[in-house]
């Protein structure tokens, strides 16, 4: 079968950005997406839009042009961006289609996301003795890993420092300052062993990548970003997730693990052929476990690859070059479609000062989120 | 006791949490899930450490219901064995000496300490406590 190609892609700098609503952040993306693509929404065939507590997407059709456009809206958690684009290959992928948009946007109050039991199907007394907070799920989760595989507080550093130092070069990014080690270090505790900079903020941003058939993509005389896997998947027994007022003895895999190893599996590659990666970073400790749920390297292996520094930008595997998370925050719907975004760029050799060297053709992406799912991608050039 | 929610902890002079045991598989959770796949179970008082963490600022409310003057507090998953992780305050212990492993013992504690008849909330404290 031929293969679905990215040949455009935008995006609205993630961050805070007062007066503009989520749905004009994605509607920007959008523009710029076309623009890079060269087509006009007129020639948009389908679009699939996610935006987690933004806003109808298919809504921006008044601002982008009412053509009659097909316009799914999609909401899936912090896998939302991955589902858009799972459809949208799907959709270009049944011979239907040859052109189309996957979108995500999203623009979230400041502070720590509040969730409620309800929508979780937990009782409320969950909610009212305090424990409808993800960050003391990620902390307990990376307590328990440090303790199981010898990873010490100074590798959450390491992942903290290299991503704001990543983001310094990355436009898009939220927080382009560098933060030295000790700085992110000593900074007060949020849910033990994490301090305030080893987590993500909530935030605000908007992404869309405009997909078209092989077909389709050599008529526009574009570099094919070929789409070689979009897989999603939701949680396995025995994982361990956000919001579980009890967890089972008999310890299980991870979303990550099903949802990693399907991509591998349809892209017909293996981790060791993967030149840049993007895996989710809501929390420092978060890309340390997802390096290897997701077979990269063994559990353990991190501590000796960040003090190796293998995952910077110069080294064997650069993970998160743009900052990922920690830099660009967390809109829920835009986030996945960022890493997919930044893959294009480094793939296209557009990274400027972030770019990884050695002319990379093959791009991993990787989220995960509440309560259990995960979408991952596997691109190449 | 005013528990925080009905049908939590037992009735007994020493109450125990009551998950819940799945009549097909024998799966042992907390609480136990409405319908009829879970039987009532009461859990064990006593158990081990999993993991941990502790909440440095105040949760959001609604839905949190604790008071408003915030103090951290530890919370952690502690394994009864043969039965199920349960999640639960961490209490009686200061913070630097929590460790995973240690064991545990069920108490109950003020999610307000400073109510007049306050609402109650499962916790585990270190065994040698309890006796």
């Amino acid at each position: 079968m031929s293969d679905v190609c990215i040949v455009g892609a935008g995006i609205h700098p993630f961050g805070r950005t007062d007066g503009v609503s989520g749905l004009e952040q994605g509607v920007f993306a959008v523009r710029q997406a076309l623009a890079d693509a060269g087509v006009a929404w007129e020639d948009v065939q389908f679009a699939y839009g996610g935006s987690d507590a933004a806003g109808n997407p298919d809504t921006m059709v008044e601002q982008l042009g009412l053509t009659g456009v097909q316009f799914i809206n999609v909401k899936n958690g912090c896998a939302t961006g991955g589902s858009a684009l799972f459809s949208a290959q799907m959709a270009i992928k049944s011979g239907g289609f040859e052109l189309g948009l996957a979108i995500g946007f999203d623009k979230h109050p400041r502070g720590a996301f509040n969730a409620l039991p309800a929508e979780y199907n937990l009782p409320e007394w969950y909610g009212e003795a305090g424990y409808m907070i993800t960050t003391q799920f990620f902390g307990a989760k990376i307590t328990r890993y440090m303790h199981d595989h010898g990873i010490s507080s100074t590798s959450l550093g390491r992942v903290a420092e290299k991503a704001f130092r990543n983001a310094v070069h990355a436009p898009h990014a939220w927080r382009r300052e560098p933060v030295d080690l000790q700085t992110i270090m000593d900074a007060p505790l949020i849910s033990d062993p994490y301090t305030k900079f080893m987590f993500c903020s909530p935030a605000e941003g908007g992404v869309a990548l405009v997909l078209a058939s092989e077909k389709k993509a050599r008529e526009l005389g574009k570099l094919p970003i070929r789409l070689k896997a979009a897989t999603m998947r939701t949680r396995p027994s025995g994982s361990f997730e956000v919001f579980a007022p009890s967890i089972d003895i008999a310890r299980g895999g991870s979303a990550t693990n099903i949802a990693s190893a399907d991509a591998f599996r349809l892209a017909g590659i293996g981790p060791e052929d993967i030149k840049v990666a993007q895996l989710q970073d809501t929390e420092a400790g978060a890309e340390i476990m997802h390096m290897a749920e997701n077979g990269f390297c063994r559990d353990g292996d991190q501590e000796r690859w960040l003090a190796e520094g293998r995952t910077e930008i110069g080294g064997a595997l650069p993970v998160n070059t743009d900052g990922g998370c920690l830099a660009c925050g967390e809109p829920i719907g835009a986030s996945g479609l960022r890493q997919v975004y930044e893959n294009v760029v480094q793939l296209r050799g557009q990274g400027g000062g972030r770019q990884v060297p050695g002319n990379p053709n093959t791009a991993y992406s990787h989220v995960y989120g509440a309560p259990g799912v995960s979408a991952v991608t596997i691109l190449e050039r | 006791m005013r528990a925080i929610a009905p049908g939590l902890f037992t009735e007994e002079s020493q109450p125990r949490l009551v998950g819940g045991r799945n009549r097909a598989t024998g799966r042992i959770v907390f609480p136990c899930p409405p319908g009829n796949d879970y039987e009532p179970y009461p859990l064990g008082r006593e158990g081990t450490l999993w993991s941990f963490t502790v909440q440095r600022y105040r949760p959001k409310s609604p839905p949190y219901a604790g008071p408003e003057a915030f103090e951290p507090w530890a919370v952690g998953y502690v394994e009864l064995p043969g039965e199920t992780m349960v999640e639960a305050r961490l209490a009686h212990v200061a913070f630097a000496d929590i460790r995973i492993g240690m064991e545990l013992a069920l108490t109950f504690v003020p999610l307000d300490p400073a109510a007049a008849d306050p609402v109650m909330i499962h916790a585990f404290q270190p065994k040698d406590l309890a006796a």
